[in-house]
């Protein structure tokens, strides 16, 4: 498998990495708050924002990283990023007393202007574009 | 510091994000003048850090100090990020940098409104 076509984290990849490392903070600072004051109020939704900051960071760091391994990682990153927006969003509408706080994907990403939503088809689109050849 | 604040830099951020736009789409990379609208809202950023933390502690209403402050440090970082990132990016990139990082400023601005509470001084 040969190295990416082109950098990971230049031209507008570096807009993305932008995007991600807002997004790996605020999960991060919004599931270090939720779980740090009141865990036990709503452990699924805390637990699933911890799991988001996760996937921010991880994808950020690979997109910085660059070279095959970071690109795979960070397409299993993202694709898991992918269905757990998907999910969580669904859920949210559909079972509430599941969620009786938000996390960073409930209501597709509603309180963050659905960008939430829009990153993951983002970053797979640019990694698209980036494919090893 | 209290709500104006907020008002000040929303409507800066969307000053500077309406120029970013304009030249967004003559496909323009990011020009001095940006860089200085960034240095103008970042100036108006610290002075609401120093503002918000003082004002904490003279408050006596429930506010999450840590969270509060934690917004406030943050929203002073996110311009500096986007400058840098922008420079390494000198094309159109660079100018859509610098509106996402404005586009930030502006959301983290809304949740530290609501954080201090939207009503009263």
């Amino acid at each position: 498998m040969a190295e990416p076509a082109q950098v990971l984290a230049e031209g507008w990849g570096r807009a993305l990495v932008f995007v991600y490392g807002v997004f790996a903070v605020a999960a991060t600072g919004r599931s270090l708050v939720q779980l740090g004051m009141e865990p036990e109020r709503a452990p699924l939704a805390y637990s699933l924002s911890l799991v988001a900051a996760v996937l921010y960071l991880l994808a950020t760091t690979c997109l910085l990283l660059g070279g095959r391994w970071g690109w795979r990682v960070a397409g299993i990153a993202v694709t898991v990023e992918l269905l757990g927006v998907l999910s969580v969003g669904v859920l949210s509408y559909l079972a509430t007393d599941l969620f009786p706080d938000k996390t960073v994907w409930s209501h597709f990403g509603q309180g963050y202007a659905f960008l939430p939503l829009v990153l993951p088809f983002a970053g797979l689109a640019w990694l698209r574009h980036t494919r090893p050849m | 510091m209290t709500e104006w604040s907020y008002g000040v830099v929303i409507a800066l951020c969307g000053v500077a994000a309406v120029v970013l736009a304009i030249d967004l789409a003559r496909d323009r990379a990011a020009q001095d003048s940006h860089f200085i609208a960034m240095g103008v809202i970042e100036v108006a950023l610290v002075a609401q850090l120093v503002g918000g933390a003082v004002a904490l502690g003279r408050t006596d209403r429930e506010v999450e100090g840590v969270v509060f402050v934690s917004y406030l440090v943050t929203l002073v970082l996110v311009p500096i990020v986007g400058a840098f990132f922008s420079l390494a990016e000198r094309s159109r990139v660079g100018t859509s940098i610098l509106l996402l990082a404005v586009a930030t400023v502006a959301g983290l601005e809304l949740r530290v409104w609501d954080i201090w509470g939207a009503t009263g001084g």
